[in-house]
């Protein structure tokens, strides 16, 4: 029994010297360097075991599967260290964690690369082993030629070198050059500003005016579209003297210098030149375009700035609002009641096209405004005759069309006269004309047209415009459903109120249905057809709803989608009884009461697809087939179906994708190099470098606390 | 200057390779920059050294040493690096790559291959879930990106015609060189005729059964359980063939193994007009109440029905992106639907006839054959719907209009009247590339073949075809919700869900048992108050509904009203 004991006992042993032979590999392990303990401890162990064979001290046997006593935190022995139990050696591993936890994060890395090639170092790749490959590594040696990987030779690496360097030096004599010219310049600034003569100064800006105005002129003569840039630059700042009111009398210096100006006529004169600038900087710019050349053989003498009462004419003459208007004395004033009355009426309230023309004379005006009145008429009956909306645009379509066909006549008339008043106007206010002003929309009429009619001068233009005006109407009126549009609304605006939602569910099928599109304008009609199309296009109508008088076709439709809405509709579970707890027999009723206390009812479901949609049933039933190769079970980070659905919406098929998607979205796991061995990982391979140096660091933090096996390690470093 | 390997060269010291390792491989078009970071990355200050020995690239071994003597040196030869990274990239020769980089990607091209759909919010995710996400959308992007690049064509289809005559006669032929594969007389009305996967075999739909022949006019099956055939389409992918009958079924034909796979009643009298959704396999059949069905083998009631005429219909063509349907009608209108969802009409026109033959190009040109006259529409641009104001091309024919059918990646367009045959020219119809990889027009016999077994290895089970063809990335909410009520039943607890808060207890006598029930009754107090306020958040919209309607303020003198 005993002696059975005793060869346990020696097992175990051996392999307990297994277990400390172990970490001899670890290069950590300070055991490595302790020979002479460890021989000795191995000895007292074997006397141990062997004292123990007579079986009174069997209980001193620590045996490895009770590993506890070992663990333990609170029964900590050096027994086996050979040596003295220190703290520092304890608290020592919890110091040099972050370093683990260093290597971990790299490992952790490396882990979670989606690829991971082996060997990670690959550096048996490139070593020759073959003649063949020693010849060949040589002649590219002697050449310099990169081995590895194509690096640059030495001497591409010089010429681009020196390249960056010749470089560097021109670059750097341009700023020296640029910060020279910059010093100089801003000396003679200073110099400049310091002179006190004031007469010098007024000299010096009235030829820096002139030279500015020559320039302009020389600049549009050359470059015409530069000087149109300049232009705009002068627009900009009189915009942004417009918003600013830097030179009005308000600021305040200004103030002070108004309090002065009655006594000082200095003051006084330096108000007059803020207003004089302000005056200068909000006048509108007129740049003489190509349009006035071909009208007005009343070529200005080249002056820019226009005075501001002309302006106002013109604002007034095409404004797009006339209660805007403020100087009465520019135009007729008959032609401005007449606007005033055009916005009263209800009916024309649309901006009226005759304002494509300008108001030479009463004479036009006459007649224009006789024309107002055909139009406005004509309009009124065309909404009175049918309310339906599609027609309405029709009619619009044909009756604008008519317009247009009008206005042409009529401008041929009015371009002679246009051309002799115009001269007289032109003359006599000595003005630029303005490029061609943009006219007001004319939204009430046709909202959809967005595009404002350019004021036409001549006839070629005005034809222009007819001709655009029959496209755009021709474009407008899109067969679509009222209905339709709204519910296509939110789609739009994703932001829409949630008024709009509710009147998505008023789509009237019928109205879905019935309303009138427009019917092709094609070159060719079937033959079989020969008569007018309105006519024909009646006659077929009238055919059709003869053919469907009997089967309403919606309404079947509408019964079958409500058959189908219930029949999708979850049921409810009725566990009345009839005759439990009351009177029994035939013909009896359970109570409504009963009724609904055993009534579970079903939860209500999620909403049709179809709800907002009167002309389609969209079945609701599940596709068991499909179901059964959809995923079921949601693999483990994800917490909601919808963070895995993202993960798996990329199809990998090379059916869908490029041959390098496909390949790269395949790729295994692990990659290794046929023919090389894996070695196990280094912290080196992934990038970790300060594994040496960190063991040292911690020791080097608190030195005081070295034991004598952390004394000893360090002595042997420092000897390597 | 340096010289030749030095002894010590091929053999470097283990540390100073594993430096020159960790660098990434760089091309030597690539700027120097790269480079030079590599060297300062960090490192043991002694590696560093010898490395820098080693590596030939260091300034000092090459041929300028006195150049970089200058007395500005320490700070001066950074600059031009930097200033290099922002230049475009210089070759060796000094030229300017004046485009560097790889080309951009319009914007919509690259969204056609998006599958992400990004607006759509995802409940909160904990840290390693959100890593994956962003890993999936990052390589979603990538490879949209790659896709975009190389624009990917998926239209599929053999460029053979065949053609059936009232009479009897079959013909195929081949579209580009017109060169007759076969011509035979069946002596029996011919109602549709239709290829199946390879243009060698075609379907015919002859006065009694469906008839299959191969390409020298030898009938090969004669399929008496499809009766009275009166159209045909082919499903590619599925290698389904689905045919409609007088007697109003809908038969699927599984043709690699010669099934019925579903034969579908569609409850509404005789079925003519039929056809294919190539986006998603779903059949449009159209009906004599106006309204258009969509079917799928998997399910015995169609997937959605659509009213869209007021008479029944007579021609549905389906574009093939699957986006838009145009359908005419008897009561004389053409209208284009929209199939994402809504189902709903873009434009409708009236016709002077109505349209009984409707086809739609590659490219998105609907023609519309109305008796003896074709119209041809084209849209805005590419993935728009066809305007109907003007037509793009009008032909007139000998006779009535039988069939029309679009050459594939030809700009051809075939009609069959009364009269014979006639292909016509219709500029911009179809797709001008093809992807020689999934579908050759000029494959040879031998390609046609391994085609073919590639084809039916990748065969699509007839159950996937559904509304939605993406349906099948979705997971299966129902059946998980199911399992995972069925294994909370059988466990008596909910696994995954969260642990009531039990507070931890504290020390020096401040744990109570009153503090600690006082601790757990705050936090479920907490959580009560979020609840709450969350169905407050949704609330508010309604009430603000409700308040509207009230009128003005009521006045005092609201009382003398009588």
């Amino acid at each position: 029994m005993s002696t059975v004991r005793a060869a346990e006992s020696l097992l175990a042993l051996s392999r307990q010297e297994e277990l400390e032979d172990l970490p001899k590999d670890y290069p950590l392990s300070p055991s490595e360097d302790e020979g002479d303990i460890d021989g000795e401890r191995k000895h007292q162990k074997l006397l141990e075991a062997i004292s123990s064979l007579d079986g009174k001290n069997r209980w001193k046997l620590a045996e490895r599967s009770e590993a506890s006593l070992k663990v333990s935190e609170f029964n900590v022995t050096s027994e086996g260290s050979g040596e003295k139990l220190v703290l520092s050696d304890l608290l020592g591993p919890v110091k040099t964690s972050s370093s683990l936890a260093a290597v971990k994060k790299q490992l952790n890395r490396v882990r979670s690369k989606k690829t991971l090639e082996l060997p990670l170092n690959n550096e048996e790749v490139e070593r020759a082993r073959t003649p063949l490959e020693h010849e060949v590594f040589n002649i590219l040696h002697k050449n310099k030629q990169p081995v590895t990987d194509p690096l640059l030779t030495p001497v591409e690496k010089a010429s681009l070198k020196a390249m960056s360097l010749e470089e560097a030096k021109m670059r750097r004599a341009e700023l020296q050059r640029a910060r020279a010219l910059q010093s100089y310049y801003e000396a003679r600034a200073r110099r400049e500003k310091k002179i006190k003569s004031k007469k010098y100064h007024k000299v010096l800006k009235k030829e820096k005016a002139k030279k500015a105005l020559k320039d302009f002129e020389k600049l549009q003569k050359v470059n015409p579209t530069a000087a149109l840039e300049e232009l705009e630059k002068i627009e900009k700042a009189r915009m942004m003297e417009r918003m600013s009111l830097k030179h009005q009398n308000s600021g305040k210096w200004a103030k002070a210098k108004a309090i002065m100006a009655k006594y000082d006529l200095e003051a006084r004169q330096a108000m007059q030149e803020q207003l004089a600038r302000n005056k200068e900087l909000t006048q509108k710019l007129q740049a003489a375009s190509d349009s006035e050349e071909e009208k007005g053989s009343v070529e200005e003498e080249g002056e820019l700035l226009v005075p501001d009462t002309v302006n106002e004419i013109q604002r007034d003459a095409d404004g797009p609002n006339p209660w805007m208007l403020r100087n009465p004395f520019s135009g007729p004033k008959e032609a401005k009641v007449q606007d005033a009355e055009q916005l009263l009426e209800p009916v024309a309230h649309e901006a009226s096209e005759s304002k494509e023309e300008e108001r030479p004379g009463a004479k036009e005006d006459i007649l224009l405004n006789t024309f107002e009145e055909r139009r406005a008429l004509r309009k009124k009956s065309g909404l009175s005759q049918d309310a339906e909306p599609l027609r309405k645009q029709e009619s619009e379509d044909s009756s604008s069309q008519e317009v247009l066909s009008e206005l042409r006549a009529l401008s041929q008339k009015l371009n002679k006269a246009n051309q002799q008043s115009g001269k007289q106007n032109m003359t006599s206010l000595r003005t630029v004309l303005p490029v061609q002003r943009e006219e007001p929309t004319e939204a009430e009429e046709e909202p959809l047209l967005m595009q404002r009619p350019e004021r036409a001068h001549t006839m070629e233009e005005l034809e222009e415009l007819g001709k655009e005006g029959c496209f755009q109407n021709k474009e407008v009126p899109r067969p679509v459903v009222e209905g339709q549009q709204l519910e296509r609304n939110p789609h739009n605006l994703p932001g829409a109120p949630k008024e709009k939602k509710r009147k998505e569910q008023m789509i009237d099928l019928q109205n879905l249905l019935t309303t009138k599109s427009p019917s092709v304008k094609s070159l060719a009609v079937p033959t079989t057809v020969e008569e007018l199309e309105d006519e024909e296009e009646r006659h077929q109508k009238q055919m059709i709803k003869e053919a469907f008088a009997g089967d309403d076709v919606i309404r079947d439709f509408l019964k079958e989608k409500r058959e189908a809405v219930e029949a999708s509709k979850p049921k409810d579970v009725d566990l009345t009884l009839p005759g439990w707890g009351e009177w029994g027999g035939v013909g009896l009723k359970p109570s409504a009461k009963k009724r609904r206390r055993f009534l579970i009812k079903a939860p209500e479901g999620p909403p049709r697809k179809d709800k907002n949609l009167p002309n389609v049933i969209i079945n609701e039933k599940r596709n068991v087939h499909a179901a059964a190769h959809q995923v079921r079970v949601l693999p483990y980070p994800f917490t909601h179906h919808q963070q895995f659905e993202r993960t798996i919406q990329t199809p990998i098929g090379s059916t869908w994708n490029t041959q390098r998607a496909f390949q790269k979205l395949t790729t295994p796991r692990v990659v290794t190099k046929p023919g090389h061995i894996i070695k196990p990982i280094k912290a080196e391979d992934v990038g970790y470098r300060s594994s040496s140096r960190s063991d040292l660091s911690v020791v080097q933090r608190n030195p005081k606390q070295l034991s004598t096996r952390h004394k000893k390690q360090l002595k042997k470093n420092s000897v390597n | 200057m340096e010289t030749a390997s030095k002894p010590g060269r091929d053999v470097q010291p283990k540390k100073a390779r594993l430096q020159t390792k960790k660098k990434k491989p760089r091309r030597y078009w690539e700027k120097e920059a790269t480079l030079t970071a590599a060297g300062a990355s960090p490192g043991p200050p002694r590696n560093k050294k010898r490395n820098r020995e080693l590596r030939p690239q260091r300034p000092k071994n090459i041929n300028l040493p006195k150049k970089s003597r200058i007395p500005g040196k320490p700070q001066f030869p950074k600059k031009p690096r930097e200033q290099r990274n922002l230049e475009p990239q210089r070759n060796l020769s000094g030229a300017q790559d004046p485009f560097p980089g790889p080309a951009p990607i319009p914007e919509e091209v690259a969204r056609k291959f998006r599958r992400i759909d990004k607006s759509k919010k995802l409940p909160h995710s904990k840290s390693k879930t959100r890593s994956r996400l962003e890993v999936a959308e990052a390589e979603e992007e990538e490879i949209s990106i790659k896709a975009a690049r190389s624009e990917l064509l998926l239209a599929e289809e053999p460029g053979h015609l065949a053609f059936g005559g009232h009479r009897g006669h079959v013909a195929t032929l081949d579209w580009v060189t017109k060169r007759l594969m076969c011509e035979i007389n069946v002596m029996e009305a011919v109602r549709d005729i239709r290829f199946l996967h390879s243009e060698a075999l075609f379907a015919v739909a002859q006065n009694r059964w469906l008839h299959i022949y191969d390409n020298q006019g030898i009938e090969l099956h004669c399929i008496r359980r499809c009766d009275r055939v009166t159209r045909l389409e082919f499903l590619p992918f599925h290698f389904l063939l689905a045919t409609a009958s007088e007697t109003g079924f809908l038969t699927y034909l599984d043709v690699s193994v010669g099934k019925i796979v579903a034969a579908l009643n569609a409850r509404a009298g005789r079925l003519d007009v039929m056809t294919k959704n190539p986006y998603n396999a779903v059949i449009h059949l159209g009906h004599s109440n106006g309204t258009v069905s969509l079917w799928s083998p998997a399910m015995k009631e169609p997937l959605a029905k659509i009213l869209c005429h007021r008479g029944g219909v007579r021609a549905v063509a389906v574009d093939s992106t699957g986006t838009y349907m145009a359908t005419s009608g008897l009561d004389h209108q053409l209208k284009i639907f929209d199939l994402r969802g809504m189902f709903q009409p873009l434009s409708a026109r009236t016709l002077p006839q109505g349209a009984g033959h409707l086809a739609f190009s590659q490219r998105g040109l609907l023609a519309a054959g109305m008796s003896d006259v074709v119209n041809i529409w084209m849209g805005q641009g590419m993935a728009s719907p066809p305007s109907l104001e003007q037509p793009y091309l009008t032909h007139r024919l000998s006779g009535h209009v039988h069939g029309l059918h679009f050459c594939p990646f030809e700009d051809v367009l075939g009609l069959g009247h009364s009269g014979g045959i006639t292909s016509m020219l219709v500029p911009g119809a179809a797709e001008p590339n093809f992807d020689g990889l999934e579908n050759n027009p000029y494959r040879s016999q031998k390609q046609r073949q391994e085609w073919e077994v590639k084809a039916l290895l990748e065969k699509v089970p007839a159950e996937l075809i559904c509304l939605d063809p993406r349906a099948l990335a979705e997971v299966d909410v129902i059946s998980l919700e199911q399992e995972k009520k069925e294994r909370i039943e059988r466990l008596g607890y909910d696994p995954e869900a969260k642990a009531p808060f039990q507070p931890k207890p504290k020390q020096k006598g401040r744990s109570s048992t009153a503090s600690l029930v006082k601790r757990r009754r705050k936090v479920m107090d907490k959580e009560h108050r979020d609840k709450v306020r969350q169905s407050l958040e949704q609330q508010p919209q309604k009430q603000e509904k409700k308040a509207k309607p009230l009128k003005a303020r009521p006045s005092a003198l609201d009382r003398f009203v009588r």
